[in-house]
């Protein structure tokens, strides 16, 4: 078997505060193979949106520690430096934001933005790239491609601009596309049309992609594999159909249901008690031990190491043998 | 005012007939006319004294200024709100007393509380302007600390910065029961919040209506909320109500082509049946200049000349909706044949 496309190992991010370094994401391990949609879900402060900005190195250097390997395509992403680096992000990673009303630059039209992300990325003429551009408008089902080029960002609706957003990311034909909750500031038929989409590039265009969101049915929707996370570390790793209907970990169990999707009307929801841990003050050993049901001392001790069970699945849990 | 007289059963605790809205965006004054956002129009709505009414739709259809209107935050243009069956006047000293028996939840828990206030000050500061004690105000905002989950002798003296969001959230659903009120509107209360704090925040909404005797007013965009939470649900698109009825039978046998479309647009949640084509396309349209007709019509599979006219709001049993291909005698080749 070849290499994976997409190999992290150990990855960590630190960040230095007036208040101290606060960890957050603790050495996860990812791995991601050509054509595969990976869903990562977490709450907030779970440490989902800094992997996606630490495998796109957009993280500001001054106030970041990253440690460990992150390998794409067999280059090494972490040691990347000037030009590179610039090659690197947009080209060979690219991402998709949640607000595309702020990811997008006001002061030019969506076309010269397209446009500029060609020119950077692949020797054309300014001709060409303008025709890319409007080839990747058609791409992304924009109606009216052609007079859409001329657009300000804020002379498109939500579902239009985040389009356009995807359009852009696409443009230099990225091996990774990262997507940090695309869908989550979309109306409902909006959101739909545009995970639809995003399914469909990826199958046509064939590139890698991380969906990260917290919404677990948008998750189903696209994720062949998904991958749990709680206060920075990956807690379950599996393929949809296990991780969603068969969950192990205490937490994806707790995480599950609590959803209000299909709770009975007015009876009480099976909520986690208590909430995310703050990063500054980490209880030691499983972070989800001071909320979790089956929690003992043992779970204290250390933080618990994710450990196969069947074929691709992985949990981080030390009592995953006593939950049926 | 006797707060302990008996409520009378016949009236529903709140009500609006034929609600409208419309702002005025200006013109330029270069020749770039004056146009009108349609933000409600002929709303209207009935709230039975104990049950939750549930309000979905998508941006710009017109849910927060609804939510407005039936606070008096905002005048409506026509129409009128009573409460318990009392219309409610538009002079000062009216709209206090019926602020008093109506709360609201807003959905950014930070903005809506004073920073600079503790949050004891923040639960007690509307009591004491309505002339309760400090004591007793202070006793009463300690007692509903402690109902919402907040240890008082921990939260009471912290500001607003110190706590998480879904925390911040108690202390605003705290502040608007320090009232004692009959009604709370709640304006996506719960969006902000992680799963797992929504779970918690949910349940205790229950809990809080069952004891205190509350009615519901829930906004939201999140129709798994709404479907959990709501005894009647109220589908608006544009500024328009263009189906009602008790939530159970919307959400099985919807009649309007929008809330099937919104329904189906739902994420399955299960992998193995994903969603496999879009329900309709395009974005809500700008609620600028309306079209005179059927509102969802650009978008809807079934349009047709008629959709041209408004159609009529009609009842279906317990459920009201407004479609052409509801109403028997409207001339849509689709129209359900009359009964």
């Amino acid at each position: 078997m070849n290499t994976p496309l997409l190999s992290v190992k150990d990855l960590t991010v630190q960040f230095r505060t007036a208040k101290g370094p606060i960890t957050a994401v603790d050495g996860i391990d990812l791995t991601l193979e050509r054509g595969e949609v990976l869903g990562i879900i977490g709450e907030s402060g779970s440490g989902k949106s800094v992997t996606m900005r630490a495998l796109l190195r957009i993280l500001p250097e001054a106030k970041t520690t990253i440690s460990g390997n992150l390998l794409l395509d067999g280059k090494d992403a972490l040691s990347l430096k000037g030009r590179d680096l610039a090659s690197y992000r947009g080209g060979d990673v690219s991402m998709v934001f949640q607000e595309p009303a702020t990811a997008l630059d006001p002061v030019y039209t969506i076309g010269t933005q397209i446009a500029e992300t060609v020119r950077r990325h692949r020797k054309v003429s300014r001709k060409d790239a303008q025709a890319r551009a409007l080839e990747m408008l058609e791409l992304v089902r924009i109606p009216s491609p052609a007079s859409r080029l001329g657009n300000y960002p804020h002379e498109m609706s939500g579902g239009m601009r985040q389009r356009a957003m995807i359009a852009l990311a696409l443009a230099a034909g990225p091996k990774l596309l990262l997507a940090d909750e695309p869908t989550t500031a979309l109306d409902a038929t909006v959101q739909i049309q545009v995970i639809l989409l995003l399914r469909e590039l990826q199958k046509e265009m064939g590139m890698a992609t991380i969906f990260v969101t917290h919404d677990v049915g948008v998750a189903a929707e696209i994720s062949d594999r998904i991958a749990v996370m709680y206060a920075g570390r990956i807690v379950e790793t599996g393929t949809a159909a296990d991780v969603l209907k068969n969950p192990k970990h205490p937490y994806t169990q707790g995480l599950l249901s609590s959803t209000v999707q299909g709770a009975k009307p007015g009876a009480p929801i099976k909520a986690i008690p208590g909430m995310p841990p703050d990063l500054a003050q980490m209880p030691p050993g499983c972070a989800f031990a001071p909320r979790c049901p089956l929690a003992t001392s043992t779970c204290q001790a250390a933080v618990p190491d994710l450990r196969t069970q069947g074929a691709a699945r992985r949990v981080a849990c030390v009592k995953v043998e006593e939950i049926a | 005012m006797t707060d302990q007289s008996l409520p009378s059963h016949a009236a529903p605790a709140l009500s609006a007939s034929s609600l409208n809205k419309t702002f005025t965006v200006r013109g330029n004054g270069l020749g770039k006319p004056a146009r009108h956002v349609h933000a409600v129009s002929d709303f209207s709505f009935d709230l039975p004294t104990g049950s939750t009414l549930g309000i979905v739709g998508e941006s710009g259809c017109g849910k927060s200024t609804t939510a407005r209107l039936l606070m008096h935050l905002v005048e409506p243009d026509s129409g009128q709100i009573r409460l318990s069956g009392e219309p409610v006047g538009t002079a000062k000293r009216d709209l206090k007393q019926f602020r008093r028996k109506v709360q609201m939840v807003f959905q950014d828990s930070s903005a809506s509380l004073n920073p600079r206030l503790t949050i004891e000050q923040s639960i007690t500061f509307a009591p004491m302007v309505h002339g309760v004690s400090a004591k007793e105000a202070r006793e009463t905002a300690w007692r509903l600390l402690d109902r919402v989950g907040l240890d008082p002798a921990r939260f009471a003296g912290r500001y607003p910065h110190e706590l998480s969001g879904g925390q911040r959230q108690r202390v605003n659903i705290a502040r608007a029961l320090a009232l004692n009120p009959k009604v709370v509107i709640f304006d996506e209360a719960v969006s902000a919040l992680d799963k797992s704090v929504e779970a918690q925040v949910l349940n205790l909404l229950n809990e809080l209506k069952a004891e205190f005797g509350l009615s519901y007013i829930f906004i939201s965009h999140d129709l798994n909320v709404v479907r959990y939470i709501s005894d009647h649900v109220l589908v608006m698109y544009l500024g328009q109500v263009v189906e009602q009825g008790p939530v159970e039978q919307i959400y099985a046998a919807p009649r309007h082509p929008y809330t099937r479309a919104l329904l189906a647009s739902m994420p399955s949640a299960d992998p193995d049946q994903r969603t496999m084509a879009a329900p309709i396309s395009g974005d809500p349209p700008s609620p600028i200049d309306l079209p005179p007709g059927c509102r969802f019509a650009p978008r809807c599979a079934f349009a047709e000349g008629i959709c041209n006219t408004m159609p009529y709001e009609l009842r279906h049993g317990d459920a009201r909706v407004r479609c052409h291909i509801s109403d028997p005698q409207s001339g849509h080749s689709k129209a359900e044949a009359a009964q």
